[in-house]
């Protein structure tokens, strides 16, 4: 890439420049991550008066606790669910919208717009339409026979969270690919059509493979969204419950550290949770990028 | 193989906007046929309705017989080369040139018999594992008219094809279109800017202007007998010269000169005069001349271009670089090479067509 060298005269003043961006990364990133690090080694007592190096203790009672794996397995799910529905309803979205000529602007605005909603209201949004007593889509599932109650019911309060959480983040992925689909040349398009291909068969030989990287893209993000951006809504709507099954290892962290003071094990799980992310998108960076070059 | 009947084409679009009008062009069986014209001129609009990529606002496309109006791009039976070449960026050469094939479920051993033999023909088998971003333009462009060929279609359709090519390679692949179009003898439309690719590869050439045909004919018909002062600008290097003239009975007035016309004159008073530079020459000291003063010259090696003024109108002539030059000089012109265009319309009068108009084609030798 072509980019322009400035040179500076003051030696200092480049310094000057990065200092406030600088700043702000020490402050609220390396230096809580580094307390976290630390505090995941040592015990401190509820009132914070004596703090003892313990190791890797919290790790191993970590990895011997039936609840952590638990909260574990079913951030996996949640993480899961969340990434493929957000992304294919925002796919199916920005290829509906792309065919569109002239009222294209509007639908994409109005589809954007969830994205501006506070995390805690898209929560509350959806916890008021699944409210067992009041909510507009229980009345409707009862008659379909189900009997939703996401206060008793595990599975149905982990569909809540996933509905939630996913029902946010598809305006950002629908951008994305309506981006995507709109660079794809029309001429490729043309040639398809009179090699003779349909819209259809279109869409899925040609527009998704040159959408590759797009996809691949907001698979990281969204599994970086599902991972940390997630807690206002299970906080909002679940508590984490009912008996912890919408408890993720986000949720954990907040309740093993803030409500439950056990600060030393609370740190050991947000450093676990910062490597399980690291690992992810070291792995999709280095197996998954392969196969979406072209 | 089949003819295309183009009649009464237009399109028009919301607004109002003509950029075809009533265009109408009979193309036969195995004949290549060139859109010629300046950008904007309606000549790719007019490739795109036939390809079925442009609705057609009024008048009729047919092909082998058979209306294509509201038949889609696929059914049509044509193949496209699109200008940025739109290869499929994802598939290797080889299924770039499978996809049609595969979409109408040729059978696999076919597709392999008919993919190798268009490799061949075009010398791409080497590249068929390869992705379109391993080519380099030329292929590219070969890949692309293999794309074509593999689905052996009534007609091709070449949307300026060359123009993303470098000026050496452009040469050449002109060529190889040319010596393909004739082997396999399908019908061809080719759409381009470039009046020398239009002269070179045409069986006939229609040149566009404002979304309307100005002319329609073989190569040295339309350069030897331009119907309008816009064919005579546009086709030929350089420009024909055209001049304001005055006609007096057998004699014409060009500025302060006047010149015998041998009854070479189709009317009387004013006239555009068009004249191709090589058709001008140095004058003899004992025969009717225009003075022409030298302004600059251009050196094209074979020939000299010398541009100056007669009266105050500009001339370009060319000339062999072996005479001499001076500020003043005088030229002269056969009256039988002169073009008279109306000054009101623009068209050709009649009653005068050079001699060379009436030189045969060169038949194609394959």
């Amino acid at each position: 890439m072509d980019t322009k060298r400035t040179t500076f005269n003051n030696r200092l003043l480049p310094y000057l420049l990065l200092a406030p961006q600088l700043a702000i990364t020490l402050v609220f990133f390396i230096w809580p991550a580094a307390q976290a690090v630390k505090s995941s080694f040592e015990r401190e007592d509820p009132f914070g008066f004596s703090t003892v190096f313990v190791g890797l203790t919290h790790y191993r009672q970590l990895f011997a606790d039936p609840n952590y794996l638990d909260a574990l397995w079913r951030t996996a799910v949640f993480a899961v669910s969340v990434t493929a529905l957000s992304m294919l309803l925002g796919l199916a979205f920005a290829a509906a919208v792309d065919r569109l000529a002239r009222s294209a602007k509007i639908y994409t605005t109005l589809l954007v717009w969830p994205y501006a909603v506070a995390p805690v209201v898209a929560g509350v949004l959806w916890w008021f339409l699944f409210n067992t007593s009041t909510g507009l889509l229980p009345f409707f599932l009862e008659r379909l026979g189900i009997r939703w109650d996401h206060d008793l019911n595990g599975t149905h309060a982990m569909i809540l969270i996933i509905i939630a959480a996913a029902w946010k983040q598809i305006s950002y992925n629908f951008l994305f690919f309506l981006a995507g689909l709109q660079s794809v040349p029309q001429s490729l398009i043309e040639a398809a059509a009179i090699d003779g291909s349909g819209p259809v068969r279109r869409f899925f030989t040609i527009s998704l493979p040159l959408l590759s990287p797009t996809t691949f893209f907001l698979f990281i993000i969204n599994v970086n969204y599902t991972m940390f951006d997630t807690f206002p809504i299970v906080d909002a709507t679940t508590g984490g419950g009912p008996a912890q099954a919408t408890t993720t290892l986000v949720y954990k962290v907040y309740q093993d550290g803030y409500v439950g003071l056990n600060i030393g094990s609370s740190s050991a799980q947000s450093v676990l949770l910062m490597l399980i992310v690291m690992l992810l998108t070291f792995v999709q960076f280095r197996f998954v990028e392969r196969r979406v070059q072209y | 193989m089949a003819g295309i009947h183009i009649s009464e084409v237009s399109k028009i679009y919301t607004g109002g906007v003509k950029a075809v009008s009533s265009v109408s062009i009979d193309i036969v069986d195995g004949e290549f046929i060139v859109l010629v014209g300046p950008s904007g001129c309606g000549k790719s609009t007019l490739l795109r309705m036939v390809a079925g990529l442009e609705a057609i606002s009024a008048g009729e496309v047919k092909i082998a017989g058979r209306v294509v109006n509201q038949i889609e791009p696929a059914e049509r039976d044509i193949a496209m080369v699109f200008q940025n070449y739109a290869l499929y960026p994802h598939m290797t050469v080889y299924n770039n040139l499978a996809y049609g094939l595969k979409n109408r479920g040729t059978p696999k051993a076919e597709i392999d018999a008919r993919v190798a033999e268009a490799a061949r023909m075009l010398e791409i088998t080497q590249y068929l594992e390869r992705k379109p971003r391993q080519l380099s333009g030329g292929q590219r462009q070969r890949v692309a008219m293999g794309r074509a060929i593999v689905r052996k279609p009534a007609a091709f359709l070449f949307d300026e094809p060359l123009s993303n090519l470098d000026a050496k390679l452009r040469v050449s692949m002109r060529g190889e279109i040319k010596r393909l179009q004739r082997r396999l003898g399908t019908t061809s439309i080719y759409v381009t800017h470039d009046q020398l690719e239009a002269m070179t590869l045409a069986d006939r050439l229609v040149v566009l202007n404002g979304g309307q045909i100005e002319q329609i004919g073989a190569p040295l018909e339309v350069y030897h007998a331009p119907a309008s002062t816009f064919v005579a600008s546009f086709i030929g290097s350089p420009a024909m010269n055209l001049v304001k003239g005055e006609l007096h009975g057998d004699k014409l007035a060009i500025g302060p000169a006047m010149v015998a016309l041998n009854g070479f004159a189709p009317t009387s008073g004013s006239v555009t005069v068009g004249v191709r530079a090589e058709d001008l020459r140095i004058a003899r000291d004992d025969e009717e001349a225009l003075p022409f003063r030298l302004e600059y010259t251009e050196e094209l090696g074979a020939q000299r271009l010398i541009h100056g003024t007669v009266g105050d109108q500009q001339i370009t002539a060319a000339v062999s670089p072996e005479i001499a030059l001076s500020p003043d000089m005088r030229i002269a012109v056969d009256a039988k090479r002169l073009h008279f265009f109306s000054i009101e319309t623009g068209k050709r009068l009649p009653g005068n067509v050079p001699a060379e108009a009436k030189l045969a084609p060169v038949e194609p030798v394959i």
